[in-house]
């Protein structure tokens, strides 16, 4: 067990591109860490960083304390979980899952104990004399899984390792890894680009973007003060509506309507962020800080209730209402002063509020 | 078929059966030859049909051969192209699958010439060099020996190329993984590499099985001593005394078991005769 | 490119070494001598060896023997690509049409590929001999009588025979391959377009079978000038008179009979140029194919 701490990460290539620029992040002990970003984000360099598979250019990568830059992949203590599996194809699943530990010289029959052990918490006993052509792609996710779990490692690392399954699937098997990392209490780096299965798995969520930190932070709080506009357009389905508008004499301007008094704001342009769930019809919500009329272009039913999207004063905004809207519609909305998420329009920070 | 052409399916039913007697009628004529007693080539007419002395024919020539021709018992002769033919398949395979493994897996100064260097061979076949080639094997003291027939032929651009491209498709999550799992070089090479290549690797010894059985020029020329002749360069000494004493019916036994083994290889792995005769062409 | 690579410095040269090694030893270095020799010039005894420049180059095309050999080497080469060739197509449209017969009719057809060079030769040689050959005699019985031991036309018509026979099972499967690659919408779109099985043969499966027949020619072409030496040592031994004596069969006669290395030298030099301007044409045409 294990925490693992990253410290002024950086990754240039040989090409001279940059992916990584100077990351510094400290997954707990038994923590389960979701990297998330879009692509290009540098969140499966930084796993492969920590992996081994990558050099690092500059700063240090410690597994439970020790400085692991140097050392190759398979003296890192760590078990990785890949994309696509990456199952040796010509091998049984008995052999891929012991072929870690064959290389490491364990005694036979602990082999064969933590292989049994691993099958049967994975439900994977009956595949293990098939190969890997022969299996379905939630059991091979499965086989790639008992992989890991046989090396009894520190740390386990995951590089998008749902990507390849069906939606269905998919959130099965979100619920299976987080079960059994839990019971293990393996330390976890997950890598995915899919922000909702960041949310949903997170014990802390990393939020990246070009080659750097966005925040740190636990899902529901990074959910709720988002620190920048990337994080407010990132995380969230629908995402956040951001909105131009100004201050003028610590007062926050929206087309001319004063929405919010906030003290020591400089005057100048300023980022006003809601989310669409937090836009209600007018009336409802208490203490209004901001309402408004918009104008329906296009609603998309979701069954359940729909998104409603349209303009007010030539802003584009989205909102969920559970109410019935017809198209061509003006729909008056308001929404509660602590529902409101101020950022500077320039650096895109998040400004107190 | 797009539309139904009776004249045209029965047109290409007849065309099929002359192309395939036009491949078998040289065969069968060795054949009916080879079963026919030595004094049935005398007249002028030749038979159609298999005679009565196959057995004797065949027998004499393996284990006897015809001593006033210069050839040696056929069973030797087929030893031996069975030796050079194995070992030069093997040895192709051998070190075309280290060198595309070194060329694909590593990187090192004068990686690129190496590259070159190999894919060389292919423009420099035996025949063209083929008398300073003999004067290095003669001067090696490697004439009448199974290291002159084969060790000479083993360097193949053709065979490194087909293994560099079978690489380059395996993904390198699997290679990541067998690292994390504790695997250095060469037993990631013997334990996932070789596996996953296995049926190139068959593809390929089908091929290249057929291209050392079947070599002349080189075996001709550097075996003078019959105890190391093969049997397609072999035939050729019969065939010369053949002219003045026509023993038709041995040297077509011969003819016929020289053919044999390799025509054999391709009818019973004829799928992986084709991977292998396509992809060596990529 | 592969992303993963091994850091060791020193195994991969020990893992090219064996290829490096003979590749050095059994084709650089014959074919540096053979440049080298190529300028060089021996006195009749063996005694002592001067420079000469490109003198045995001039004194090869000079050689009324060497120019006869480029020119059978080219009609022999064009021969037997075309037979080879020509027949391959007509059986490989013909299984083409095929369904469940196809496999049955590729068997019996592919098996010659394995039969040796030198082997088709002694078959056909055997079948064209002059007193005791099965088709000589059927020629004669049409009043005309085969003897490719004296008449030129008749030992080249015999090797061509004997090299295109065992050639042809090459190209069918490559044809066959090639026809299956079109796509069966592209000629049922000519079926409507109201074009005949002939015409749709000419105007839509001929030309899109191109590439592969460019293909199929540089490797015939090769095949003919390099790989059937042994077709001709084991009937005709280049007779009568030089009338089938190809480059490699001059290359090896000057050189192991004549003695007279200067010469070879210089004719492998040449070949070697040939195989070169062969060997380019096939890698860029290889090159545009993987690309469609």
């Amino acid at each position: 067990m294990a925490a693992i701490e990253i410290d002024s990460v950086v990754k240039t290539y040989a090409g001279g591109v940059t992916a990584v620029r100077g990351v510094s992040v400290t997954i707990p002990d038994g923590a389960f860490a979701v990297l998330v970003g879009p692509s290009g984000c540098g969140k499966s360099t930084i796993l492969r960083m920590v992996a081994g598979l990558e050099a690092i250019t500059a700063g240090e990568v410690r597994i439970g304390g020790r400085r692991v830059n140097e050392l190759d992949p398979a003296d890192r203590d760590i078990a990785m979980v890949f994309q696509n599996y990456a199952l040796y194809p010509h091998m049984s699943v008995r052999d891929n899952l012991s072929y870690g530990l064959r290389n490491r010289r364990v005694a036979r029959d602990e082999i064969a104990r933590r292989v049994a052990a691993a099958a049967d918490t994975l439900q994977i006993g009956a595949l293990l004399d098939r190969k890997p052509r022969a299996l379905s792609g939630g059991q091979r996710q499965r086989v790639a899984m008992g992989r890991a779990i046989v090396r009894e490692p520190a740390a386990f690392l995951f590089d998008e390792p749902l990507s390849n399954l069906d939606a269905k699937l998919r959130v099965q098997m979100r619920a299976e890894i987080r079960q059994l990392q839990r019971r293990l209490g393996t330390t976890s780096i997950y890598v995915t680009h899919d922000q909702q299965e960041a949310m949903t798995m997170a014990d802390t969520l990393i939020v990246l973007n070009g080659g750097r930190i966005e925040q740190v932070g636990a899902p529901l709080g990074v959910y709720r003060h988002p620190a920048t506009t990337f994080v407010a357009a990132f995380i969230g389905s629908p995402p956040m509506n951001l909105l131009s508008a100004r201050v003028e004499g610590g007062r926050v301007l929206l087309e001319g309507a004063e929405i919010l008094a906030v003290a020591g704001l400089a005057d100048g342009p300023v980022t006003v962020g809601i989310r669409p769930e937090d836009l209600a019809p007018g009336a409802s919500a208490p203490d209004p800080a901001v309402a408004f009329e918009l104008a329906v272009d296009y609603v998309e039913e979701l069954g359940n209730g729909r998104l409603v999207h349209g303009r007010h004063a030539g802003q584009e905004m989205t909102v969920a209402v559970a109410a019935d809207v017809a198209l061509g519609d003006r729909l008056a909305l308001a929404a509660g002063r602590d529902r409101l998420h101020l950022f500077d329009s320039a650096s895109g920070r998040r400004l107190a509020a | 078929m797009v539309e139904n052409r009776p004249v045209l399916d029965f047109l290409a039913h007849l065309v099929l059966a002359l192309g395939v007697a036009l491949v078998a009628f040289p065969v069968w004529i060795a054949f009916v030859a080879s079963t026919h007693a030595p004094t049935r080539f005398l007249t002028g007419l030749v038979p159609l049909l298999p005679g009565d002395n196959l057995v004797e024919t065949y027998r004499t020539m393996l284990t006897a051969g015809i001593s006033t021709s210069g050839a040696p018992p056929v069973a030797g002769m087929l030893w031996n192209s069975l030796v050079m033919a194995v070992l030069i398949a093997t040895g192709k395979i051998a070190i075309s699958l280290t060198s595309a493994f070194a060329i694909v897996y590593f990187r090192f100064p004068l990686r690129q010439l190496a590259f070159w260097l190999i894919f060389i061979t292919l423009m420099l076949p035996v025949e063209v060099r083929i008398l300073p080639t003999f004067e290095v094997v003669a001067g090696l003291g490697m004439l009448n020996s199974y290291a002159g027939l084969t060790v000479p032929l083993i360097a193949s651009a053709t065979a490194t190329f087909l293994f560099r491209q079978v690489f380059l498709t395996i993904p390198d999550e699997l290679t990541e993984a067998a690292r994390i799992d504790g695997a250095g070089p060469m037993k990631f090479f013997r334990d996932i590499m070789i596996p996953l290549s296995r049926t190139n690797i068959a593809a390929l010894f089908v091929i290249l099985f057929i291209y050392g059985w079947n070599q002349y020029l080189w075996p001709l020329l550097i075996t003078t001593d019959d105890g190391y002749y093969t049997i397609v360069a072999g035939i050729k000494r019969m065939a010369e005394a053949a002219e003045s004493d026509p023993k038709w019916n041995y040297i077509m036994a011969t003819a016929m078991m020289a053919m044999l083994p390799p025509v054999l290889v391709v009818l019973a792995m004829q799928r992986l005769f084709v991977k292998g005769l396509v992809e060596t062409e990529k | 490119m592969k992303r993963t690579i091994f850091g060791n410095r020193l195994l991969p040269w020990f893992l090219l070494a064996p290829q490096l090694a003979v590749t050095a030893v059994f084709f650089l270095w014959p074919a540096g001598q053979a440049v080298w020799q190529s300028f060089l010039r021996q006195d009749a005894f063996g005694f002592s060896t001067t420079f000469v420049g490109f003198a045995n180059y001039g004194a090869l095309f000079a050689d009324p023997f060497y120019r006869n050999a480029l020119q059978v080497t080219a009609v022999f080469a064009v021969t037997v690509a075309a037979l080879a060739l020509g027949v391959a197509l007509i059986l490989a449209v013909a299984v083409d049409r095929m369904i469940r017969a196809a496999p049955a009719y590729t068997t019996l057809i592919v098996w010659p590929y394995a039969v040796a060079p030198a082997i088709a030769g002694i078959l056909w040689w055997f079948m064209f001999n002059p007193t005791i050959g099965i088709l000589a005699y059927g020629l004669k019985q049409w009043g005309y009588r085969w003897d490719h031991l004296l008449d030129a036309g008749d030992a080249m018509m015999l090797v061509v025979i004997a090299a295109a026979w065992k050639q042809v099972s090459y190209n069918f499967l490559f044809f066959v391959a090639g026809l299956q690659s079109i796509p069966a919408s592209m000629r049922e779109a000519a079926a409507i377009d109201g074009a005949g099985p002939v015409k749709r043969f000419f105007t839509i499966t001929l030309p899109l079978l191109t590439p592969t027949t460019f293909f199929l020619l540089v490797v015939n072409v090769v095949y003919a000038m390099f790989d059937t030496f042994p077709v001709i040592d084991a009937t005709t031994e280049g007779g009568p008179v030089q009338a089938t004596t190809v480059l490699v069969y001059k290359v090896y006669m000057d050189g192991f009979v004549g003695l007279n290395l200067g010469s070879s030298a210089a004719q492998s030099v040449v070949l070697m140029g040939i195989v070169i301007f062969l060997t380019v044409m096939q890698f860029r045409y290889v090159e545009r194919r993987v690309n469609y």
